[in-house]
């Protein structure tokens, strides 16, 4: 690796600071199993890594009936998979953070980095999309927060500017008769990158479908909200017909390209068919609540 | 080359310092800084598991943390299962049941199933693979390994059911 | 030599005693090839070239050498010139100029990742960034990936000095033609009831070991080097190294580390001809080791094939033709397996009537190495499919089929003597008799599939010494690098042949100077002819426990004998005494007792395995699940059973691997694009089932304990049983490996569409 410098700030504006005064040749991480994998790799170079784990905000994961969710971009996911009060009300969310390979993976990688990495094929991303997460950034210029569907731009990319960190995910209370799930593809079954994830979020009035959102992972430049694909199965009954119609129209949000680990044509096929099967897994759960 | 870091850890129990680059590993800090050579470099990426090291308990992958986050931190390599010499209930199980070829991948089987049992004392053979997951074995196909860590379990719990019925 | 005793009463072998090296391992003592440090040690770093085809018009290392940290550099010109001829290394056929070629490209590269220089500096990230400042001007040409791209008319050529016994002087990419042959192939198509032809394609796969190649050379100024690697041969890195470096056999010693996995990986040379020129040109000891990305791009995997088979057989079941054409992927210099792989694509059969032809073909590609039965899965993956096909076609089931065609002892085989006493209808019958085949496998788009398979095994040279301690232990001494746990069984045997308790029998593995000539630990031959060497030492050293006894009891040696590990004198009242009692007396009584043996060995048993697996298709994702699997391999005597048992697993898991997911991925620029162990699937833990084992014995008559090497044929059946799996499961014939989830979905997809057209026909 080409040499870098190592910082580890304790407060959230120490971190700030650092990141401002060196800018571009910055760069935070958490769990490093993607920064430091890129660095040795030549495809990304800083030469100020700076580790946030250490600042308190980043670290937080508290849930409140009313507010929802405060997910610090630090926490690493296996405290996630862990925690009862996630797996109750954000299951899909869950099984997002736990797919995120091995268990030696998930005690290190966190929800939080695995956003700012900008992989389109990232799990927890979708995850977090159909549940209406927002992004809460600190930077030189204040905070903002920005909704995670908007949060990557490219292949890598993110919103964020240089100098900015992510501090946490917030995510809204889940409403009653709602549930949300993740399912990916992987030829394995497990240490694989998504082939195609799908994560869908579902509220039900009754055995209707009263709110949908569905996303989806691999199949794009960047995580995909298949917003036709939800508006093909509201007020609908979940039978195999909307299934169907929101398999296709899922199926037609994507732009896959062939790769290693699929070609187009698998992950077209591939995203029709988790959409349907993660939809009706998202209604079993809606139905308990 | 950067200026190198004093850390202070504790590793498999004792109190140490050692100087470290940012750019090293903690995997190639144990190597080539501390001589610990136990835990081995299979890919550099996470994805072979043979550089499994206990942090603070949990098992992650030291070629993808730095030699200076070990700061302040507990760690445990395949040197410190073994209790002044004697093998842990672990190792014996491997070395009974053959559950290893060549032996490479062994160090980080031993430290991710010691973190699964020591979660999980009677976990069914699902349990132990998907523990085991994070780590790639070559030559053995797995059998005798998921066997042996099965049979640690058991053994672990009945030494356990002995001390109490001791009691 | 006395034929093997098959009933032996053993006291020892057959047992399962703790490996002797087992808390060296599981407590992390045990050395690997990257433990090694010395002082002053550098660190080495390698160029690799980018590109799959260039010329290298020019190299400039001015700016690396002057980078602070930086040693030394090396490059193609600091190796002396080495003939272009063909030379016996082992089981390898080397030519020693393309060896050097591999090491450091002269004026081509060939593939990506081929070496071009290699830096010593203070540091490996040092190293790493002298490598960024190395400049290297190509011209890039274009690649030839795969043998229909080598052999179209006006290919790019490769080797321009690479020629064919049969195109005369025409520059070609063809570098052999091999043709088996057998009958009258027309004839005996002509007579068969059914015929099954079809064209498979098989990917490119790497051995997978989990440990990089690695080396430490030491050139001292008085000419003489050593090198400490991971190998399954010191004798081998030793000729190999000399040859490249120019510097005679004897002035370089090979310490063979522990090893960490090689299935015929690691049984030629990468980095120790450059750790030695390295150190030559430092003063001191240099470390190189591949980065797993290295390993894959630049070390050697096995052949890519496409294989044209057809076969014939009557309705009663009997096969009576077979044609073959297969063409391997040699990779950039010439030498891949497809010889072996003809030799036993059609083996575990008597077939009269044959046609195989094999070619031989570079492409821009990493030059092939052995992989565990090198050529042959490949080749069985196509021939064990068509006789699943034929089989159903003649209505008989799969076992029976094989058992009905099965060669037994006397059978011929496809070149050479005939078979002598075999296992191979054993372990059909095994399987056909084992729980698992007479367990009924219920559900929707579960399928079961059997597959057999064939590898020769190999004897040549191995040495060894069996030293009697002064307190009555022993240790063996032999040159075979313990891959799988065979010095387990080497003490085994030399414990039961002193009838001594296996804990006091240590077994050592020496380098090149502390023991005889030692051929590779590859060939499924090191408990047959390592042990058959370990046998006869143990019994010289006999020979000289009952010379010494006879010599202090004041006898003849013939009045003396040896039994259940006592010595005993013939007759008289003498007490019998011990091995531990005798000893101490050694120094007085005439010196040390070593036994010694020397085998170059003779009488080598194949190896049959057939193998069933299990599978569960999701048909809407492609994706196969094992569910359950068997293996029943002929092991003739399995010395110790736990580690027979382990080569039947691994190998297995391989093979499943192979049939799955593992496969190289290169684009067109000829880049290896999955250069890491994310996108290079072997199977994890989760992937697999428990492998039952059933270990066949049919006592290889050639071993004086029976014994049949086991390494190698396990890998051989699965890809092809699960092949059989699948089509049973899902009524598709996969003629591609892997058979991966997007491969496996577009067929049944396909298949789905021509059967709905069918029934819609039907309709009508």
């Amino acid at each position: 690796m080409h040499a870098i410098n190592y910082d580890a700030p304790t407060t959230l504006d120490q971190a700030v600071s650092i990141l401002k005064t060196h800018g571009e040749n910055a760069r935070p991480f958490c769990g490093g199993t993607d920064i430091i994998i890129q660095l040795r790799a030549g495809v990304r170079r800083t030469e100020h890594l700076v580790d946030v784990k250490k600042i308190k905000e980043l670290q937080v994961l508290s849930f409140d009936a009313k507010k929802g969710l405060r997910l610090g971009a630090a926490v690493p996911c296996i405290e996630i998979s862990e925690s009862d009060v996630m797996r109750r009300h954000y299951p899909g969310l869950t099984e997002a953070a736990h797919l995120i390979g091995s268990l030696q993976i998930q005690n290190r990688a966190s929800v939080g980095g695995n956003l700012c990495n900008g992989s389109p094929a990232a799990d927890t991303t979708p995850a977090l999309i159909v549940l209406g997460a927002r992004a809460r950034v600190v930077g030189p210029n204040g905070e903002r927060e920005v909704p995670v569907e908007a949060f990557v731009v490219s292949p890598g990319r993110t919103v964020l500017k240089p100098g900015e960190l992510l501090v946490e995910l917030l995510v809204p209370a889940p409403a009653p008769h709602s549930s949300d799930a993740y399912l990916r593809f992987i030829p394995r079954n497990e240490m694989d990158i998504a082939v195609v994830g799908v994560g869908a979020a579902v509220t039900l009035d009754g055995d209707k479908v009263k709110a949908a959102r569905i996303a989806l992972a691999a199949v794009g430049p960047t995580p995909i909200l298949a917003s036709k694909a939800a508006d093909a199965i509201i007020g609908m009954k979940l039978d195999d017909a909307a299934l169907e119609a929101a398999g296709r129209a899922a199926s037609a949000a994507c732009s896959p390209i062939d790769d290693m680990r699929g070609t187009a044509e698998f992950r077209l096929h591939i995203a029709a068919v988790l959409t349907r099967r993660v939809l009706s897994i998202a209604a079993e759960r809606a139905k308990k609540n | 080359m950067s200026k190198k870091t004093l850390v202070e850890a504790t590793i498999n129990g004792e109190t140490v310092e050692f100087l470290c680059e940012p750019r090293q590993s903690l995997l190639e800090t144990l190597r080539d800084v501390l001589e610990l050579t136990g835990s081995k470099e299979g890919c550099l990426t996470g994805d072979c598991g043979a550089c499994t090291v206990l942090v603070e308990g949990r098992p992650v992958c030291s070629c993808l943390m730095l030699g200076v986050e070990a700061q302040g931190k507990n760690i445990t390599t395949v040197e410190g299962l073994a209790t002044n010499g004697v093998l842990s209930v672990l190792q014996n199980k491997f070395l009974e049941h053959a559950a290893l070829q060549c032996g490479i991948c062994t160090p980080g089987f031993l430290i991710s199933a010691k973190s699964l049992l020591d979660r999980n004392p009677k976990p069914t053979e699902h349990d132990v693979r998907y523990a085991l997951a994070g780590n790639l074995c070559r030559c053995t196909g797995y059998d005798k390994i998921v066997k042996a860590v099965l049979d640690a379990a058991a053994a672990i719990r009945s030494q356990g059911e002995g001390k109490a019925a001791a009691r | 030599m006395a034929a093997s005793t098959t009933t032996g009463d053993f006291k020892v072998i057959g047992t399962r005693p703790i490996r002797p090296d087992g808390v060296d391992k599981v407590t992390g003592r045990a050395k690997f090839g990257a433990d090694y440090a010395f002082p002053g040690m550098l660190h080495g770093k390698v160029l690799r070239s980018p590109h799959a085809h260039a010329i290298i018009k020019s190299i400039k290392i001015d700016k690396a050498l002057k980078l602070p940290g930086v040693k030394a550099i090396v490059t193609s010109k600091d190796l002396p010139d080495a003939e272009n001829m063909l030379e016996q290394s082992g089981e390898l056929t080397v030519n020693p100029m393309h060896l050097s070629m591999n090491i450091l490209a002269h004026d081509k590269v060939l593939y990506d990742g081929h070496a071009i220089a290699a830096v010593a500096a203070t540091s490996p990230h040092i190293a790493e960034e002298a490598l960024r400042l190395i400049e290297v001007e190509y011209e890039v040409l274009p690649p030839v990936m795969t043998v229909e791209a080598a052999t179209k008319p006006g290919a790019p050529i490769l080797l321009k000095d690479l020629r064919n016994n049969e195109e005369g002087d025409k520059p070609t990419n063809v570098a052999q033609h091999y043709q088996f042959k057998r009958g009258d192939v027309a004839a005996g198509f002509k007579a068969a009831d059914y015929v099954v032809e079809r064209e498979f394609n098989t990917a490119m796969v790497h051995q997978g070991y989990i440990e990089p190649h690695n080396a430490v050379g030491i050139y001292n100024s008085d000419g003489q080097a050593t090198i400490y690697c991971s190998t399954q041969g010191a004798f081998d890195v030793r000729s190999l190294s000399a040859h490249v470096l120019g510097m005679p056999v004897g002035k370089i010693k090979v310490v063979p580390a522990e090893i960490g996995g090689g299935f015929g990986g690691k049984t030629t040379i990468y980095l120790e001809p450059l750790s030695v020129l390295l150190s030559k040109k430092t003063g001191a000891p240099v470390k190189l080791v591949m980065s797993r990305a290295e390993v894959l791009r630049a070390s050697g995997p096995t052949p890519g094939a496409k294989i044209k088979v057809k076969m014939g057989a009557t309705r009663d079941g009997k096969l009576v033709a077979a044609e073959i054409w297969m063409a391997y992927q040699a990779g950039a210099f010439p030498g891949s397996p497809v010889a072996a792989g003809a030799l036993c694509i059609i083996a575990p059969y008597t077939v009269e009537n044959f046609q195989i032809d094999a070619y031989d073909v570079v492409v821009n590609r990493p030059k092939t190495a052995s992989y565990r039965a090198p050529g042959t899965t490949q080749a069985a993956f196509a021939s064990e499919t068509v006789i699943d096909e034929l089989a159903e076609k003649c209505g008989i089931d799969p076992i029976d089929f094989r058992i009905k065609n099965g060669v037994k002892e006397g059978a011929p085989q496809i070149m050479g003597p005939p078979f002598k006493r075999i296992g191979f209808i054993q372990t059909c019958e095994a399987i056909k008799n084992s729980a698992h085949y007479k367990s009924k496998l219920t559900g929707k788009f579960r399928g079961r599939g059997v597959a057999s398979g064939f590898w020769f095994n190999a004897g040549m040279q191995s040495s060894a010494m069996v030293n009697i301690h002064t307190d009555g232990t022993a240790s063996v001494v032999t040159g075979s690098p313990d891959i799988g746990g065979s010095r387990a069984s080497m003490a085994m045997i030399a414990a039961e042949v002193l009838g001594l308790p296996v804990t006091d029998v240590r077994p050592i593995t020496a380098d090149t100077d502390s023991i005889g000539h030692t051929d590779v630990t590859a060939g499924s031959r090191v408990t047959f002819a390592t042990g058959m060497a370990v046998y006869e030492a143990a019994k010289d050293a006999v020979r000289q426990l009952i010379e010494r006894a006879a010599k202090v009891w004041e006898k003849k040696p013939d009045e003396v004998e040896f039994r259940d590990g006592m010595l005993h004198a013939k007759g008289d009242g003498v007490p019998p005494i011990s091995i531990k009692q005798l000893a101490p007396r050694f120094p007085r009584t005439g010196g040390p007792i070593t036994g010694r043996a020397s085998v170059n060995a003779r009488g080598v048993g194949p190896g049959f395995a057939t193998t069933v697996v299990d599978v569960e298709v999701d048909p809407d994702t492609g994706k196969v699940q094992i569910l359950r699997c068997t293996i029943a391999q002929d092991a003739g005597k399995a010395i110790h059973p736990s580690y027979v048992e382990g080569q039947m697993q691994g190998g297995t898991a391989q093979g499943i691997g192979w049939a799955l997911n593992e496969e190289y991925f290169y684009d067109d620029k000829g880049t290896l694009r999955n250069t890491g162990f994310l996108d290079y699937r072997i199977p994890t833990c989760l992937d697999l089932p428990m492998i039952e084992t059933i270990i066949v014995e049919e006592p290889n008559p050639g071993h004086p304990l029976g014994v049949r090497g086991v390494g190698e044929v396990s890998i051989v059946p699965p890809v092809a049983a699960v092949a059989n799996a699948i089509y049973r499961a899902v009524g598709v014939r996969m003629t591609q490996t892997p058979m991966s989830p997007p491969r496996l979905l577009k067929a049944i997809l396909k298949h789905r569409g021509a059967t709905t057209t069918q029934h819609s026909a039907a309709a009508d």
